[in-house]
């Protein structure tokens, strides 16, 4: 599985126990492909002393402040941009 | 974030970095060693690299950009390679990304999860850039974290927040301030702060003639 650039994706929405850099607040969010970054590895397993391989790709999201804080009271409209690696990625609509 | 300006660095003053932080870095340090996974000179040696990274290697890289078209080409699209060229260390990271900054568009950067941050272009992390309020407000509310730093972003500017969660590390390249045409390069960076490169500041304003 691998994602273009401008493709409609969603944050998985699931727990993790131990370390993980996919941020609370996207998980089961919509989101869009702004750029395919390359592969690194990855540091759910190199946290823990293992060499993190096979690299997994990481891509550049970016998220309507509407659909990561629906309702909230916030002055005025912006975009949050996030790397996530591939496996937080499931195809959006 | 507390209600006062943050041009200046202070203590964490709602963090739990205090003393069993410390503590638990020191026995991690010491562990890492009784263990050989490090050796007491090579943390000392890192610490040393860490301390001695300032804003001004990025201040470098913008101004470079702002008298030279060409050169900021090259900064947006690798601008690990453009900090090499100026014969600047780019530090660890695999990929430097910068932000350019225009009328239309506002970048800013945050680490939601840590503090991830350009420490080799732009030196240690200001603490409040570390601190939970900045960290959950800036995604949230970048807005009014911007007003709290003196910044008003017109509503027609677009606003992107940029989370640093993983291997890439975000470098905002500033607006050029108006009137500065007559200024050298080594001028021009005198004016770039390291709180206009992280997007919550505009570069500084030039001294009157």
């Amino acid at each position: 599985m691998s994602y273009r650039v401008g493709e409609p994706v969603t944050i998985a929405d699931r727990a993790h126990r131990g370390h993980h850099r996919t941020p609370a607040y996207l998980k089961g969010k919509p989101g869009r492909v702004e750029r395919v970054h390359a592969a690194f590895r990855n540091p759910e397993t190199r946290a823990y002393g293992d060499d993190g391989l096979p690299r997994m790709p990481l891509y550049l999201v970016s998220f309507a402040r509407s659909d990561l804080w629906p309702g909230a009271r916030a002055s005025g409209d912006h975009r949050v941009y996030v790397d996530v690696f591939e496996h937080w990625l499931e195809e959006g609509k | 974030m507390s209600e006062h300006a943050h041009d200046h660095d202070h203590a964490p003053i709602t963090d739990a970095q205090g003393p069993a932080a410390a503590r638990r870095a020191r026995a991690l340090e010491q562990l890492l060693v009784e263990k050989g996974v490090l050796r007491a000179e090579e943390i000392r040696a890192g610490i040393d690299w860490l301390v001695s990274r300032t804003p001004a290697d990025g201040a470098r890289l913008v101004a470079r950009a702002w008298v030279d078209p060409e050169f900021k080409q090259r900064l947006l699209a690798d601008a690990r390679s453009a900090a090499l060229e100026l014969g600047l260390d780019p530090g660890p990271s695999p990929v430097v990304v910068a932000l350019e900054n225009t009328e239309a568009v506002h970048h800013m950067v945050v680490c939601t999860l840590c503090s991830c941050y350009p420490r080799a272009l732009l030196g240690p992390p200001p603490a409040w850039y570390k601190s939970l309020p900045y960290r959950s407000r800036a995604v949230s509310d970048p807005r009014g974290v911007l007003a709290e730093f003196g910044l008003e972003i017109h509503d027609d500017v677009q606003l992107r927040v940029f989370d640093s969660t993983a291997d890439i590390r975000y470098l905002v390249i500033p607006r050029r301030p108006p009137g500065t045409d007559e200024l050298s390069e080594e001028q021009l960076a005198a004016l770039v702060t390291r709180d206009s490169m992280i997007g919550v500041a505009q570069p500084a304003a030039p001294a009157l003639a």
